[in-house]
């Protein structure tokens, strides 16, 4: 009944969240994709006593891969089966967007807690000393990951080479998050505390307010044909 | 008492990659009317449907519909509008009335699982509602399709050739779809079937080559 209506928003990310579990369209190449990379590193590594610095790149780079191997499939999905002019009869371009970002940062934040927890437990040389410092870097970085991809998600969708563009096109655009989260994490392995951390923090929430920003204003256009 | 809704396109262009797909379309269409749109294969029927319901924009001249007087935002046309055609895909990993319900929240429409049911039964889809879209046949998809565009009662519908993939008793239910669609609004419907033009008070020729025009029945 009209009393209990969600807002659209809701709608489409409940939709996404359903399909996916129906479907596995990204879930599975996500975790596939943190279980084997974490696998060989661990091989690699071996016993060599890795510095904490290089670890903290390393855990991002496994972060940063496989949501390039995922997150992308929320609008390509919706190209290959032929539903984006059934979203587009259904709801308002921004509130589709804001439907698919959601549902990103939830499969994201699903991902991330995995890939810390299995990081933290197996790799001995990575021991973090300042666990809110850790925390809101992998907050603010899930959140700086979903909101550039999604929209370059929705890009992508519209082109013939998705698989390849993806990475190519996130790279630049997600180069200054990395490099503010990787040197994040460095800190909170060092022990820095949330003042001493600040300063990339400021970057992290202006890089999320930038690309969320730019996303509202560019969206109209590159839903629509 | 409902406003009277009025549909119109006035001088209407589409060029794809050089290439002009459709130019110089214009017609009104107001409650309680039909209009065809005809023309051969690759004429630009679909993308003239897909312009006037605000899914593609034109390259040039202007879709306007208004509601007593005052005009709809393109970005609220969807929500006066109903659209069916081959191209249009629904969930296939989704049942029928998970389809149904999906359509029903993202509107707002507000309706009972016994309305979204009835629905269903109009196109005679009710003892599969629990299966899953994958699973149906394209007749079948066709007239889920119908269920989906009626979900919230649009006063405007588009058909894009309405009978496609349809046996006789689909044809049949798509024929009485379009008898009570003119009864309470309007109805705009791509075809070359003559069958499906008989329905239409006024037709639109998209064929550019034979310099398009429009004329009433």
């Amino acid at each position: 009944m009209k009393g209990n209506a969600r807002s659209p928003v809701i709608v489409v990310f409940l939709k996404d969240v359903r399909s996916e579990l129906r479907t596995r369209y990204a879930l599975n190449a996500l975790i596939m994709f943190v279980l084997t990379t974490l696998s060989i590193i661990l091989f690699s590594i071996g016993s060599e006593d890795v510095s904490p610095d290089v670890l903290s790149g390393v855990l991002w780079i496994i972060i940063f891969f496989s949501s390039m191997s995922g997150l992308s499939r929320t609008f390509v999905s919706e190209e290959e089966r032929g539903t984006v002019m059934t979203l587009q009869l259904l709801a308002k371009p921004l509130q589709i967007y804001y439907g698919k970002l959601l549902f990103n940062i939830f499969l994201m934040f699903l991902i991330n807690i995995l890939a810390v927890t299995l990081y933290v437990l197996f790799i001995n040389s990575f021991t973090v000393r300042s666990y809110d410092v850790f925390a809101l870097t992998i907050f603010l970085g899930t959140l700086g990951l979903a909101s550039a991809a999604t929209i370059i998600a929705a890009i992508i969708a519209k082109a013939n080479s998705k698989g390849t563009l993806y990475p190519v096109l996130s790279f630049p655009i997600l180069l200054p998050l990395m490099l503010t989260v990787i040197n994040a994490t460095r800190l909170a392995v060092n022990g820095a505390t949330l003042l001493e951390s600040v300063g990339e923090f400021q970057v992290l929430v202006s890089y999320i307010v930038v690309m969320v920003t730019v996303s509202y204003l560019v969206f109209d256009y590159v839903w629509k044909e | 008492m409902t406003k009277s809704l009025t549909l119109s396109a006035r001088d209407i262009g589409k060029v794809f990659s050089g290439r002009t797909i459709i130019s110089g379309i214009s017609f009104s269409l107001e409650s309680r009317q039909s209009l065809g749109l005809t023309g051969p294969n690759g004429s630009g029927k679909s993308t003239l449907l897909k312009i006037l319901a605000g899914v593609l924009s034109p390259t040039s001249g202007i879709v306007a519909l208004t509601e007593g007087g005052s005009g709809i935002p393109e970005g609220d046309r969807f929500r006066h509008i109903g659209f069916v055609a081959p191209y249009l895909q629904l969930y296939d990993e989704f049942t029928a009335m998970e389809n149904l319900e999906f359509t029903d929240q993202i509107r707002g429409a507000g309706k009972s699982r016994e309305e979204l049911e009835s629905l269903l039964e109009r196109v005679k889809l009710l003892p599969r509602k629990a299966d899953l879209v994958r699973t149906y046949s394209s007749g079948m998809k066709q007239r889920l399709k119908y269920a989906f565009a009626l979900v919230h009662k649009p006063p405007l519908l588009f058909l894009d050739e309405p009978a496609s993939n349809l046996d006789r008793d689909g044809i049949a239910i798509v024929r009485d779809i379009i008898l009570e669609q003119k009864s309470r609004g309007m109805v705009v419907i791509a075809t070359n079937d003559q069958e499906d033009l008989q329905f239409c008070d006024s037709v639109v020729s998209v064929d550019r080559a034979a310099g398009g025009g429009s004329h009433e029945r």
